[in-house]
Formats: structure tokens, C-alpha cells, sequence
């Protein structure tokens, strides 16, 4: 017998883009259309244009393996995993699964908030595919990872999102899947619960199991998988060792000259009424660079258009180092004033802008992401590599030393010595 | 190891994924593996339903009964339609508590690939446990409503005998044609969602060809053949039979005919709903 968990030929799928905002149609248009142009309707049904979400994709991963998938909003990572789960079927190509197979696309799905946490502890291992028994046995784990045990007989519609999201998270990770399918988990929770996440991750990698993983927290991609895929508009691009795919990816993916414009098939529908337009870094004249200097302000820009309004919409960037470290995330209405002033923002353009003061950053490579949600309600986007770039150090506090300094950030301490 | 523990035989746990074309096997196997998942979903309808409300599991029971005493009121009294000499209350009942039964099932079902889009667009799992699970559900308040009718038999002095295992097959078959009416259904609604509209005309319009509120003695005789096409007349005619002796009056072969028909609804729904269902996760 072959050791191979997955082996996927030439898996392509196929989406309709409908006329219509609406996705799915009436019976009344379908009828109308019919009798308007009886033969366009009956040849090409759903007036609809099509596009490749997915195209070519062929390779194996052996048992034991830990894949990583990695690709701009709407590569196609997502759609893959949905293949791969049997969540959509594709419209070609072939592709075998050995083994029982367990998703983490989006944990929690099927909790019902009016039934306690017990109740949804069996309701939702029974939608990932847990026997009863199995739940059963592992009902005290769940309990105890998840840190709920004494809002176990509570409607978890009454739990913080922090608990939800640990309850969640716990039953998905208990799966104990022989393939482990996830997308995203860790972008969720707070610091602690990523790193619990993370763990249990790379507990279930250390096991043996195989488990194809989608982030864009590249540094938990270096830390759990051994190779990766790079994903592009759908195509495979390269398949290497992780650090080599990494290290590609930043290095073509992020060349933008300080300025990340969106097109229109970038942004998923889902982002409604959210359109992002722009981001960009500029330096203290206020010209959009990808070389800055650290003893200069930078700013950071995103331009946006609403269509409609959005109720308590915030608009937040994070810094990381290339290598995925958060150096801060902040929001434009972190201010109080600004948070009750905009509760709500009408349709319009907009740019929510911030400024990074002189002297803080070390010199390196750093990466701008950005995200749109509103708190607890929705997330409409986000791009969390969506512009990178370079800080020299020319001028900060200790260049006179020629030695890399350690850490991401270089303050100006005002320091002071006494002599007594 | 794993597999082991949740007794899966190693060679069956490789899956082929490849796009399918027309009409496609029904996969049983596969919904026999989560045949749990069906019973945790109606369980999960139960007791959502039971705890959001204030009256609970009063519904299951005020339901079939505020409409008997209307039905009596009007059309016992004012309008004096004919319930075989028996009091009205209990001739309507007997038929309100299946009819129920069946049109709630048809409208859970209908709805049933809309209402959990969610689930349906991120985890695999045979989608055709969400209508068998709308019906188990709507079982569970046919019980209740059933304590009532007990209530009632005891209240009017008639004798239960043991004509009432004759219910089970036409519980069965109540419960079949809604499944089978409702699989098409939901199916179509994932893309027209105007379905909605035609399931609530299509259950009134279905109710006034169903005995509900007259007897089926009303109808002239030449039409009665006809008329037991329908097997929900079917289930009512067999229900009052069960419970109250009254005679068919219609022919027996019509209703097994319109078993038949029921029966060949459901394995056509199916059989529609398995070809549609690899487009569910992308409409929804």
C-alpha cells in the first residue's frame, strides 16, 4: 500500500459569477428570462460568466506530513481545502484521500447559542464527524482545554467570544483526525489562545498525523511545516521547503513600492459594504515609499469606499517583521472620541490614516496588514500582508556602533546617568 | 489507532473526490456512518424550539388543538359538516394531529438547506440528514400532541382497540410524503428561493384535497378513486379508522396506491436532491 494521504490530479473548480448581486436566483427570472430569450436561457441557464477558482492543481503529500498552503486573498487556498474536504465538489480533475480527514475551516460551526456548552460539545463533535462514544471519552479533555468547566451548563450565548472561541477550538482540535484540514484558526482569539492553538498544532504535527494548514502567520508556517504550496489567481506556483517558499513569497509578493492598490477580483463579496482601495506608506514628506527611514514619522494610509452604511466599523493595522512577529495592531477609533463619533459610517470614500512616530522602528524589512470589522459582529476584509518595507537605521540612537540591535522596535529612551 | 477506536475498517476510509456527472448513487453507506448526526440535529431542533419559548413544549399540544376548536366551532356547529355521527372535536382532531405533522415537517424540510447554509458551506456531511432530522423533530411534537388525543378518546368514552397499530404505517406514510414532497423542495429552493412562497401555497391548496375538515363520505362517490390518490387522504381516512372505526369509504387498492405514489416521490426526491447537492456548498 502507498503511503500517500493525499494525492490530488488536476483538480480545478469552476465558479459561476452571476449577473446579479443576488446568488441565487427566483424562479420569476428564470421564467421571464425563459420566455424573453427562450434559446440564450436554455444554452447558458444561469446568465452567468464563469471564472477558474482553482486550475491544474496536482500533488501528493505522504502520511505524517505537514503542508503548508500559502497565497494572496483569493488565491484559491480556501476553495482547495473545501475540495479537499469534500465541502465543494471540483469540476474536474481527480483527487484521493487515505485516512479520516477533519477541517478546521471554521471552528464552532453548527453551535447553537441557546443550548449550554455540553449541549454543544455533543452537538458539535457530532457535526465533525465524532461518534458518540468518542465524545464521550473525551468530554473531560475538551472541558479542561477549553478552561469553561464552570459555564458548562450555560448557554454558551451568554459566554465572552474569548470562551467561545476555547470551546470551539477545543472540539475541533479533538478530533484527532488522521488528516487535519485548517484554515485560519489562529487569526482568531486573543495572544494566549493562539499560542494554546499553535500548540495543540504542532502537538497533532508531532504525532504523525498529516495536516495541511492555511495561514497567513507566516511565522507559524516556518514554525509547523515542513514545505509548502504557493498558491497564485488560482494556479500552483512553486512547491519547496518551507524557507525557500517563504522566502519567495515575500520576496515577489510584497514589491509594491509603497503603495497596495485592490482590484475588484481581489475582494470577495463578502466584504460588502467594504471596498478597500488602497494602502499605502509614506515617509516624512509624505511621498509613498518602500524605503524609509527610522528617524522620520511613517505614515500609514488606507483608502476605502463604504456602499453602504456600517455600524461600528473599525479599521485596524498591524506591523510584523517578515518573519510574522506582531510589533503593534491599533485601530482608528481606539480613541474613545473617535469611536462614539464614528459609530456609524455612512457610504462614501474614506482614509483612515496613522502615523508611526519617529524612532521607533529598527532597521529591517517590516510588513503592513490591514483589517475591517466591525467588534464581535463581522469582519468585512482583511490583508495581512498587504504592503511591505525597508527601515534604515541611518541617524537612530547607537549607530555609531556597527552592530545589529536585537528586537523590532529602536526607541529613543532618554537615557540619563548620574554620576553619584 | 484511531480508526480502530471509532471502528472504521482502514480500506473504506479512502475517499475519491472527482467532480460528478447527472444522476448519482444515493451513498447510503455513508449516511448510515452519520446516522448520530441525524439524531443530534433533531435533538438539537427539539430542544431549541422547547427553550426559546416561554409555553415550551405547551406548542407542540395548543397548536392542533386551538384549530380543532375552531374547526369546531364553525364547521361542527355553525356549518353542522358531517363527522359520522361521532362529537366533531374528535373526528378533527384525529385528522389536525397527522396534518401537522405533515405540513410542518413539508415547511421544516423545504427550509432546511437555507436555514443551515452555514454548516452546509463549511463542513461535508450527507446533506439529506437535515430534512430527516426536520421530520424526526416534528415527530417528537406529534408525540405530545398525541398524549392529548389520548386525553380526548378517554374524554369522549371511546374504547381504544387494537386498530391503533394500523397509525404506525400511516404515520409512516405522512411522514414519507412530506419527505419526499420536501426533499424536491429544498432542493429547488437552494435556487430559486421563491420555492418559499410555493411551499406555503402548495401546503394550503394540498390541505382543501385532504378529508381534514369534512368526511370523506362527502365527496361523490364517482371522484372517491381519484380523490384517494392523494396519501395524505390517505392518512387521515386511516387515521380516523385506527381510532374512531369509521370505514374507509374509500378503495383500499387507491390507498395503496397512493403509498406508492409517496414512495416513488421520496426515492425520485432522492435521487434529485443527491444530484443537486454538489451545488448546495457553492449557491448557498
Amino acid at each position: 500500500m502507498s503511503n500517500l494521504a493525499v494525492k490530488v490530479e488536476g483538480i480545478g473548480k469552476q465558479y459561476k459569477i452571476f449577473e446579479e448581486v443576488n446568488r441565487y436566483q427566483t424562479l420569476r427570472d428564470v421564467i421571464v428570462e425563459t420566455v424573453r430569450s427562450p434559446f440564450k436561457t436554455l444554452l447558458n441557464p444561469t446568465g452567468s460568466e464563469s471564472f477558474w477558482a482553482l486550475r491544474d492543481i496536482s500533488f501528493t503529500l505522504e502520511h505524517g506530513k505537514v503542508l503548508g498552503i500559502i497565497g494572496k486573498n483569493g488565491a484559491g487556498k480556501s476553495t482547495l481545502l473545501k475540495v479537499l474536504s469534500r465541502v465543494v465538489e471540483p469540476t474536474e480533475g481527480y483527487a484521493e484521500i487515505t485516512g479520516r480527514v477533519g477541517s478546521l475551516l471554521e471552528v464552532g460551526t453548527g453551535f447553537h447559542p441557546e443550548l449550554t456548552g455540553r449541549e454543544n460539545i455533543y452537538l458539535n463533535g457530532a457535526i465533525l464527524g465524532m461518534r458518540r462514544a468518542e465524545i464521550d471519552r473525551k468530554f473531560d479533555e475538551i472541558v479542561a482545554f477549553s478552561e469553561i468547566d464552570k459555564f458548562l451548563d450555560t448557554p454558551v450565548k451568554r459566554y465572552s467570544s474569548g470562551m467561545y472561541m476555547r470551546l470551539a477550538f477545543a472540539v475541533s482540535a479533538h478530533l484527532e483526525p488522521e488528516i487535519l484540514i485548517v484554515d485560519e484558526v489562529l487569526a482568531v482569539g486573543d495572544a494566549e489562545f493562539q499560542r494554546k492553538c499553535l500548540g495543540k498544532m504542532s502537538d497533532v504535527a508531532s504525532e504523525g498525523r498529516t495536516v495541511i494548514f492555511v495561514s497567513h502567520n507566516m511565522s507559524a508556517i516556518q514554525r509547523l511545516t515542513q514545505e509548502c504550496i504557493i498558491l497564485d489567481h488560482g494556479k500552483m506556483l512553486l512547491r519547496a521547503p518551507t524557507a525557500e517558499a517563504v522566502d519567495f513569497y515575500l520576496a515577489h509578493d510584497f514589491e509594491r513600492g509603497g503603495v497596495r492598490t485592490y482590484s475588484a477580483d481581489e475582494i470577495p463579496t463578502s466584504a460588502d459594504p467594504f471596498v478597500p482601495l488602497a494602502v499605502r506608506v509614506t515617509d516624512g514628506s509624505g511621498k509613498a515609499a518602500d524605503s524609509l527611514r527610522s528617524v522620520e514619522p511613517i505614515k500609514i494610509e488606507v483608502e476605502y469606499k463604504l456602499t453602504a452604511p456600517a455600524k461600528g466599523l473599525r479599521v485596524g493595522v498591524y506591523l510584523m517583521t517578515t518573519r510574522g512577529e506582531y510589533v503593534f495592531t491599533s485601530f482608528d477609533t481606539d480613541d474613545p472620541e473617535k469611536f462614539e463619533k464614528y459609530a456609524t459610517r455612512g457610504p462614501g470614500r474614506y482614509i483612515s490614516s496613522c502615523t508611526i512616530p519617529p524612532d521607533s522602528l529598527n532597521e529591517g524589512r517590516f510588513v503592513i496588514g490591514f483589517n475591517a470589522s466591525s467588534y464581535k459582529v463581522r469582519r468585512y476584509f482583511a490583508d495581512e500582508r498587504a504592503i511591505n518595507f525597508d527601515v534604515n537605521s541611518t541617524g537612530a540612537p547607537g549607530t555609531q556602533w556597527p552592530e545589529v540591535r536585537q528586537g523590532p522596535t529602536r526607541p529613543r529612551l532618554g537615557w540619563t546617568i548620574e554620576e553619584k | 489507532m484511531t480508526t480502530k477506536e471509532i471502528g472504521l475498517p482502514k480500506q473504506a476510509s479512502t475517499v475519491i473526490i472527482k467532480p460528478s456527472k447527472g444522476w448519482v448513487a444515493l451513498n447510503l453507506k455513508d449516511l448510515w456512518f452519520y446516522r448520530e448526526l441525524a439524531y443530534f440535529l433533531t435533538w438539537r431542533n427539539v430542544k431549541v424550539r422547547y427553550k426559546q419559548s416561554v409555553l415550551g413544549i405547551l406548542w407542540a399540544i395548543i397548536k392542533p388543538f386551538v384549530i380543532t376548536v375552531v374547526f369546531s366551532v364553525i364547521f361542527g356547529n355553525l356549518l353542522q359538516v358531517s363527522s359520522e355521527g361521532l362529537p366533531y372535536p374528535i373526528f378533527s382532531y384525529a385528522a389536525n394531529l397527522p396534518w401537522e405533522l405533515f405540513a410542518a415537517s413539508l415547511m421544516a424540510i423545504s427550509g432546511s438547506m437555507v436555514a443551515s447554509g452555514n454548516m452546509i458551506s463549511k463542513i461535508y456531511f450527507p446533506r439529506v440528514i437535515l430534512p430527516i432530522s426536520s421530520v424526526l423533530s416534528n415527530l417528537v411534537d406529534f408525540g405530545f400532541g398525541f398524549l392529548i388525543l389520548i386525553g380526548m378518546l378517554i374524554f369522549y368514552k371511546i374504547p381504544l382497540t387494537w386498530n391503533v397499530f394500523w397509525l404506525i404505517p400511516f404515520i409512516l406514510l405522512a411522514m414519507i410524503t412530506a419527505l419526499g414532497v420536501g426533499l424536491w423542495l429544498a432542493a429547488l429552493m437552494v435556487r430559486y428561493r421563491d420555492i418559499a412562497y410555493i411551499t406555503t401555497f402548495l401546503t394550503t391548496l394540498w390541505f382543501y384535497v385532504t378529508p381534514v375538515i369534512i368526511s370523506v363520505t362527502t365527496i361523490p362517490e364517482k371522484w372517491r378513486l381519484l380523490y384517494s390518490l392523494n396519501p395524505m387522504a390517505g392518512v387521515i381516512i386511516g387515521f380516523r379508522y385506527s381510532l374512531l372505526r369509521i370505514p374507509f369509504g374509500i378503495p383500499l387498492y387507491g390507498v395503496l396506491a397512493s403509498a406508492g405514489i409517496a414512495i416513488l416521490i421520496l426515492i425520485s426526491g432522492l435521487f434529485y436532491f443527491r444530484r443537486m447537492e454538489k451545488e448546495f456548498a457553492d449557491m448557498i
